[in-house]
């Protein structure tokens, strides 16, 4: 006998890496068309996310090279109340460098005489040379430099549109008439959309005063630009200055800052739209990961004759992860090209919001990101399967019927479970820069994922204990179908269902935030502001707005005041400790304040009571919004001091309100009792309701020919923006969720292609025994209805309650639920699954059996 | 002569939940070096389950299978793997080929898990040698099966096994294909002086061999030599 026996050390195979390799190419021979249906799962969310990124990338650097034309100067600094002789000094010190110009902002209204019209815009009276970098663009072109010559403006150019204005047309700014001088096309970092909510009109700054508009109480901020020499360095300037702007309300931008600023911004929404595409992308990867799990279930005989001749469970599951990994990088590279080709689009999409003409470019590190990542998800997802290869036992070779794979816990399973989560953790913090959201969003996936997949295990569970032995066959046959083995239940259930539950989700939301537009629109609200009334001309306004039929629905008194103390805490106080936790700007803000002896509909008291009188006697008592009151950290018996146009006046918390700030009424945070303002100097706002456009528009022009400084303005002008803003952000978001709804068809398709491959020996058998192709017909969309049904009512039902969750927590608004969109979502989906689950089926139905036997088999 | 394969006390139970089900019973038995054998037996006596612990496929319960001098059974998987490779053979019933590749890639694959540089050259020997060199670059669906239990043949061979194991080799041919294919086996095997373990139901291609194994139940009843023709 050899003596080998019990003394052999244990020998194992070496890896052979690049045989590997070779026999991993020779295996996809015959599934190379099922490996390019797994692969495109992937492929669309990976473009999602390529466009994305790469549109970010050429953002970023359109806003580095641009950043000088994004504020058009080198400093700028602004306040909105009148600079003190302090702010004036500092303003005046940094003029001493350079160069400077002055522009003074605030909302009007014009007329327009050649048209009658009348609307309210923001009026730019610009004294100087600004633009220093970039330029005003105007039609015609000189209109910038010309309109500064004389008594000319520089008119929006939707504007003259819309009233049918041509440059030498006159117009009226206050009491003072301008000629138009041309076209304004566009501004210094103003994007389209501010453009829209308030277009501007330039005037030369020295005929505001011949307008009227500088009186007290109108809002008008100052800014002021500075050009300045090379060796003066703005944010080492700035952030010189910026103690004593912060203590003087002024504040500044830079070049640096506006970048910071905006890239920040813009991320933001680029983040939030990767997100939409990272989903995009999770549902391929559901994909993946069933479609290898079938291919695994395939290669098992092919495994067992490789373990049989002698190959270690490493070098087996070698094989198919290059496999996979060749899938994830041929889905990448495909994804890349794609989304290179998708991202030429988005700059058209977002130019409403963009202040830079931004130039779609090839991004290679996006590119190069996308083909990453196709490798890494691909390998992760098909990680679950592929483990199950190192338990292949050799015996099946021997006996067909075994248990091939152990029923062992694999650990790695974990471990796989725990890299998947992390990632999506990772990633959607990379994209969402806060770890809260990233969790929020990881927590929020996770828990479709296992509400899904948890009800198609129970439904599983459901049709086999209590199934209906006594219905008829098809009937029997349909249900039994969705807990037979290589039943798809779970597969079909979870990508479905979560792609439902993300389109639900965007629909809902954006119907959310449409009707809290609609809501201001509806019968009984005001539809017209007055704003800007002085004291005397109040009455009058009141008896004209009255002879026009309008109902004078809020009138309230406006007093602007200035925070000087909360308790013995000043904004010196507060800028020098931060451990006080109360904001420095809450001192240099100017507060508007009115004062009156009710609460209103919209507020409701939460602490104190609300008198509303002051006799004279003790502190005055005011009344708190709750988060304004947080800020200040002030309570019920609080003292705060304020400066009143000069006169100190001190107060003491009598009441805290909650406020519905989305009624369209004028709210406040602070109001004062009546007996104490009354004397102030103050102004008025007025709220009306006009019963059509032409009413309205009648009666804002008799206001401005009487009173030009008063500013009327339409709400219903401002909800059809924000509905038309509303519509655009949907617009985009949509375009970014179509990249999901057609990688949930693609899964869809595949996930029913892999599965008709397993059912057709039943099929086929079936039809041998004598099957019509009318009960084959009834069995297949029978299953498919039943589980398009189930996915996309668990869909709709996650859509809820995310969509609830975003409105509620995120929005703050109220969620509005609506039933017939979300019916006809259903019934899409569920026609949808049956229609591809038939689709791919037919060629059992219309063929021979032996024929699809011999083809397929 | 040493001994190849040496089987001592050898037992396999299956468990499935509360239930245990022996299909082996201390079962002995030793071949020597160059020997030919039959486990004959009815359907669901225990012939394939001591095959593959024989081969090293699976683990017994209790007992020791040694192979060509290497205890089995306290190898892993990825040990008796190795083991396999270098010393053992197998022909399935059922073929076994692996359908995305050639037929030459198949007789190849045992080859270059061994590292061995003239794979290619040494396949197509083989190949030739079973009557189908010029059908090398077809795949196993593209052959019939007389041709496919052939290149099974080659790839049994090709890493010169110290012992073969043959589950039912013509067990899914017809009469007159499986008695070539048979012929080609002996043939094959008297030319590498390769030990031969047969499972079947041909109680006739039995007969063929030196040595037939009765299993029943499970059991070992008989272990009998037979006469060869000179």
């Amino acid at each position: 006998m050899n003596n080998e026996t019990n003394h052999s050390k244990p020998q194992k195979q070496p890896l052979r890496l690049k045989w590997l390799l070779q026999l991993a190419w020779r295996d996809t021979r015959r599934s190379r068309g099922k490996l390019v249906l797994f692969l495109s799962s992937i492929v669309l969310g990976i473009a999602a996310l390529v466009a994305i990124n790469s549109f970010r990338y050429s953002l970023q650097q359109a806003i580095d090279e641009k950043a000088k034309t994004l504020i058009g100067a080198d400093l700028v600094i602004g306040t909105n109340r009148e600079p003190d002789s302090a702010a004036v000094a500092l303003v005046d010190s940094v003029r001493a460098l350079g160069r400077r110009s002055d522009e003074n902002r605030l909302l009007s209204m014009v007329y327009f005489t050649s048209s009658n019209g009348t609307r309210l815009v923001q009026v730019r009276a610009l004294e100087g040379d600004f633009p220093y970098f970039g330029t005003i663009e105007t039609v015609p072109e000189d209109a910038s430099r010309t309109f500064r010559q004389g008594r000319r403006a520089l008119v929006d150019h939707n504007l003259m549109l819309q009233y049918e204005a041509m440059p030498g047309d006159s117009i009226k700014v206050g009491d003072a008439t301008f000629e138009i001088a041309g076209a304004l096309h566009k501004i210094p970092g103003q994007s389209a959309l501010t453009a829209t909510v308030a277009p501007a009109v330039y005037i030369p700054r020295q005929y505001l005063d011949e307008t009227g508009l500088m009186q007290r109480g109108s809002r008008i901020s100052y800014y002021f630009y500075y050009d300045l020499p090379e060796t003066v360095q703005p944010d080492t300037l700035a952030n010189k200055l910026e103690p004593r702007m912060e203590e003087y309300g002024l504040f500044y931008d830079t070049v640096q800052t506006r970048k910071e600023g905006m890239g920040r911004a813009y991320d933001e929404l680029a983040g939030f739209l990767a997100l939409v595409g990272f989903v995009a992308l999770l549902l391929g990867c559901v994909g993946v990961a069933s479609a290898v799990h079938v291919y695994m279930r395939d290669k098992l005989s092919t495994i067992g004759v490789l373990r049989c001749l002698g190959m270690s469970g490493k070098q087996a599951f070698l094989i198919y992860l290059f496999q996979v990994m060749g899938m994830g990088l041929l889905g990448g590279l495909a994804g890349a090209v794609l989304g290179s080709v998708v991202q030429l689009v988005l700059p058209q999409l977002f130019k409403t919001f963009l202040p830079v003409d931004v130039d779609a470019a090839f991004s290679f590190a996006a590119a190069l990101q996308g083909v990453l990542l196709g490798v890494l998800v691909s390998v992760m997802f098909a990680l679950l399967p592929l483990l199950t290869i190192r338990q292949v036992s050799p015996l099946i070779t021997l006996r067909a019927s075994i248990e091939h794979l152990t029923n062992q816990r694999d650990p790695w399973r974990w471990g796989v479970y725990g890299m998947i989560l992390l990632f999506i953790l990772l990633f959607s913090w990379w994209q969402m820069g806060t770890w809260w959201q990233a969790a929020s969003f990881t927590g929020a996936v996770v828990a479709a994922f296992l509400l899904l997949a948890v009800l198609a295990k129970a439904l599983s569970w459901v049709v086999r204990r209590f199934f209906p032995s006594d219905w008829g066959y098809v009937w029997r046959q349909g249900l039994a179908n969705l807990y037979r083995p290589n039943n798809q239940t779970l597969l079909l259930m979870v990508s479905i269902g979560l792609g439902t539950a993300l389109i639900g989700t965007l629909y809902l939301v954006q119907r959310t935030l449409l009707s809290e537009v609609a809501i201001s629109r509806s019968e009984n609200q005001p539809n017209l502001v007055l704003f800007d009334i002085q004291n005397a001309q109040r009455d009058t306004v009141i008896q004209m707005t009255k002879e026009r039929g309008l109902p004078i629905l809020q009138l309230d008194p406006i007093v602007t005041m200035r925070l000087e103390r909360v308790n013995q805490i000043t904004g010196a106080d507060a800028r020098r400790d931060s451990t006080l936790d109360i904001r420095p700007w809450l001192f240099t803000r100017e507060y508007r304040v009115t004062y009156r002896d009710n609460i209103t509909d919209a507020e409701q008291t939460l602490e104190g009571t609300w008198n509303g009188n002051y006799t004279g006697e003790g502190l005055v008592p005011i009344s708190l919004e709750e988060r304004y009151a947080e800020r200040v950290k002030a309570g019920i018996g609080d003292t705060l001091e304020f400066n009143v146009q000069g006169a100190p006046v001190t107060t003491r918390v009598a009441h805290i309100r909650e406020v519905d700030w989305n009624r369209v009424q004028s709210n406040f945070l602070i109001v004062f009792p009546r007996g104490i303002l009354e004397e102030a100097p103050q102004f008025h706002v007025l709220m009306t309701r006009s019963q059509n456009e032409q009413q309205a528009a009648q009666f804002q022009r008799s206001i401005v020919e009487r009173f030009p400084n008063v500013s009327t303005i339409g709400l219903d002008l401002i909800l059809q923006t924000l509905d038309e803003v509303v519509s655009q952000i949907s617009f985009v978001i949509q375009f970014m969720a179509l990249f999901s709804i057609f990688t949930g068809l693609l899964v869809l398709v595949g996930s029913v292609n892999v599965s008709k491959f397993q059912r057709i020996q039943e099929s086929v058998l079936l039809r041998t025994l004598g099957a019509s192709k009318k009960q084959i017909f009834s069995i297949t969309a029978l299953e498919y209805l039943l589980l398009g049904i189930l996915a996309a009512a668990t869909g709709l039902l996650i859509a809820i309650g995310a969509a609830w969750a975003l409105a509620v927590f995120s929005f703050e608004i109220a969620f509005v639920p609506v039933l017939w969109p979300l019916l006809v979502i259903f019934a899409i989906v569920a026609l949808l699954t049956v229609a591809v689950g038939l689709i791919n089926s037919r060629g059992i139905l219309v063929r021979p059996p032996l024929e699809v036997l011999r083809s397929e088999v | 002569m040493s001994t190849i394969l040496e089987v001592r006390d050898l037992k396999k139970t299956y468990h499935s939940g509360d239930r245990h089900l022996t299909v082996l019973h201390d079962v002995n038995f030793a071949l020597q070096a160059g020997d030919t054998c039959s486990i004959v037996g009815p359907s669901g006596s225990g012939k394939t389950t001591l095959l593959g612990l024989c081969a090293g496929l699976d683990r017994a319960s209790s007992g020791s299978v040694i192979l060509n001098g290497i205890k089995l059974d306290d190898k892993s998987e990825d040990e008796r793997a190795y083991v396999r490779n270098q010393y053992v053979g197998f022909i399935f019933q059922n073929f076994q080929l692996i359908p995305t590749l050639t037929a030459l890639e198949n007789v190849m694959v045992p080859l270059e898990l061994r590292g061995e540089r003239n794979a290619r050259r040494q396949a197509l020997d083989l190949l030739e040698r079973v009557g189908l060199a010029e059908r090398h670059e077809h795949y196993p669906t593209q052959l019939s099966g007389g041709e496919q239990q052939r290149i099974s043949l080659a790839r049994a061979f090709s890493n010169k096994p110290r012992i073969l194991f043959a589950d039912e080799p013509t067990g899914n041919l017809d009469e007159e294909t499986g008695e070539k294919v048979e012929r080609l086996l002996f043939d094959l095997n008297r030319e590498a002086g390769t030990t031969l373990v047969l499972v079947t139901h041909d109680l006739e291609l039995a007969q063929r061999t030196q040595r037939i194994i009765r299993i029943k139940g499970g059991t070992l009843v008989s272990d009998t030599s037979v006469p060869q023709e000179v």
